[in-house]
């Protein structure tokens, strides 16, 4: 049994589809990894699994739960959160307020302070610039803001898209190294990444999506393995 | 310089008032970027319904001056927060999907109507508050003679402003409001039913319209059904002039026209009032497009 099952997913924008059945399984405590062109839908799927977007047709299951008809706002409660493209931190609010809003569906103080402190362990950095406009942070501070945010809600599934995207290689590493360390205790991932090296390594499986269906999925080792998947994500890996 | 204070004070008053009506541009533009209309109407209900709670329940002769004061306000609030809520539920709730231009265009038709209905259930004559319900006498401060009422207005304004700055900075809600001002997708992400945020919105906005149209009533003592042209107008310039969408610059905003009306019209000249109020908003457009207050941090993208 799957924790997250997308069904025969179709999105439009208007009179476009841009998604047009798309199937995907995550199973509890793994970390699927989602690659793709520019355009591919990548972004769409995770805003469609979060209700940003709405399924025109298809359906999405936590466990047992359909959530592709509930209100956003609903499906954060239901356990899912998002660390959005482009990350959207709140910039004009602080470092810590941003924290705090991550954590706007709980009740129980104590135990969101706890998280709090485990987030500040998690990103030392963060707790530094803690009373800090979100905005002054540095690309890689507002991507572990991002995170952390995300992770206020405690979450059993965490939708990361494009985390890597604008960082340095090694800030890359080390983020990458905390999204292991987070999975270790029990929260479940889905990756999207263009840096398709670095997410297949992090990830036990793996999607390649294409102009809006999946075409292709495996484990991360295989597809590593797969010349096309080399030829078009790992700059030709064998050629080199 | 005695002068000057009594200047002063009568400028903070009026500028209080121009506050608390930015207030409710600015917290609905901030969220739903849509320009209330219908606002300035809100706050010309409040004046005459505050007129008729105070008429037809005597609430100062059983209360006495001061608690019955407060009690009128909150009645007041209360009134037209429901009103707003109302106004949102009717005029712009079914546009949301729609374009901007729809919701605009309803927002004045909403203005249209509220000003027609008070015009036809109270006339279109000046209503005028009857006298001797707040104290008329003077007070020192400081060696100045300050009218009571201009305190009262003062206090209340500074009061009301004091608890919505606490409520949007300290509380659950008002967190989320700011954050749903700054991005609905990302505050949704948060699990924020931004409709609630919208909702609350146009309860506190109007409320504090509403006691704004309560104090010009008590303060000046004769209302209009076109009184919310005049103060609307300034309120939104306030609420330009502070940043839109910026609560703390509303309040900045309110108070600095208040001030600069006044002294304009005890330097210069009373006949130009409006026109310096009007020179200084360009005059800070041009050197501060943004507003005063006004996105003081770029958003790194
Ligand atoms: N709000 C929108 N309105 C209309 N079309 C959209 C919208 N958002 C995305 N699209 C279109 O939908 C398709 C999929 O976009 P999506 O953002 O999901 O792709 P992506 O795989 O995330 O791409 P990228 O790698 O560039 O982030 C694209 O053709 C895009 O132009
Ligand atoms: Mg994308």
């Amino acid at each position: 049994m799957a924790l997250l099952e997308i069904a025969g997913l179709h999105v439009r924008y208007g009179n476009i589809e841009v998604l047009h059945g798309i199937d995907l399984r995550v199973g509890e405590g793994e970390i699927v990894s989602v690659l793709g062109a520019n355009g591919a839908g990548k972004s769409t799927t995770l805003l469609s699994i979060s209700g940003l977007v709405k399924a025109s047709a298809g359906s999405i299951h936590l466990g047992e739960t359909p959530i592709h008809k509930l209100p956003a706002h609903a499906i954060v409660k239901q356990g899912i959160a998002q660390v959005p493209e482009g990350r959207r931190v709140f910039g004009t609010l602080t470092v810590e307020e941003n924290l705090s809003l991550g954590a706007f569906v709980r009740d129980e103080k104590g135990e969101v302070r706890q998280t709090l402190g485990w987030i500040y362990e998690l990103f030392p950095i963060l707790a530094e610039r803690r009373r800090q406009l979100a905005g002054t942070l540095s690309g890689g501070e507002q991507q572990m803001l991002a995170i952390g945010r995300a992770l206020m809600s405690r979450p059993r599934v965490l939708l990361l898209d494009e985390p890597s995207l604008g960082l340095a290689p090694l800030l890359v590493k080390a983020i990458f190294q905390t999204l292991k360390e987070i999975n270790g205790k029990g929260v479940t991932m889905v990756l999207v990444e263009q840096n398709a090296r670095a997410a297949l390594k992090l990830a036990h499986r793996g999607y390649v999506m294409e102009l809006g269906r999946i075409v292709l999925e495996d484990s991360s080792s295989a597809l590593m393995e797969n010349p096309e998947v080399q030829a078009a994500y790992l700059g030709g890996e064998k050629g080199r | 310089m005695e002068q000057f204070f009594l200047q002063l004070t009568n400028g903070l008053a009026v500028g209080g008032i121009y506050a608390l009506i930015a207030l409710g541009y600015t917290m609905v533009y901030g969220v739903l970027k849509l320009i209330n209309f219908a606002h300035s109407d809100l706050f010309t209900l409040g004046a005459y319904l505050g007129l008729t709670l105070l008429t037809s329940m005597a609430l100062t002769d059983r209360l006495g001056p001061f608690w019955g004061t407060v009690l009128l306000a909150f009645m007041v609030m209360l009134l037209i927060a429901i009103v707003g809520a109302l106004l949102d539920r009717v005029a712009y709730r079914p546009l949301r999907q729609s374009p901007r231009l729809s919701a605009v265009v309803s927002a004045l038709g909403a203005s249209i109507f509220l000003q027609n209905t008070v015009m036809l259930v109270y006339g279109a004559r000046f209503q005028v508050y009857p006298q001797g319900i707040l104290p008329s006498t003077a007070i020192r401060v400081m060696g100045l003679d300050i009218p009571m009422v201009r305190l009262i207005v003062l206090c209340t304004s500074t009061l009301m402003m004091l608890a919505l700055f606490f409520f949007i900075q300290k509380t659950k809600t008002g967190t989320a409001i700011r954050a749903a001002a700054i991005d609905q997708g990302a505050a949704r992400l948060m699990g924020i039913d931004v409709n609630r945020v919208i909702l609350m919105v146009f309860l506190v906005g109007p409320a504090l319209g509403g006691v704004a149209g309560l104090l010009v009533g008590l303060y000046y003592g004769q209302i209009n059904f076109t009184m919310g042209w005049g103060y609307g107008l300034k309120a939104f310039t306030a609420a330009i002039l502070g940043g839109i969408g910026n609560i703390p610059g509303a309040m900045v905003g309110g108070i600095l026209l208040g001030v600069i009306e006044a002294m304009g019209a005890a330097y210069l000249s009373i006949a130009w009032k409006d026109a310096i109020a009007f020179c200084v908003l360009i005059l800070i457009l041009i050197f501060r497009p943004t507003g005063l207050l006004g996105e003081r941090v770029a958003e790194k993208v």
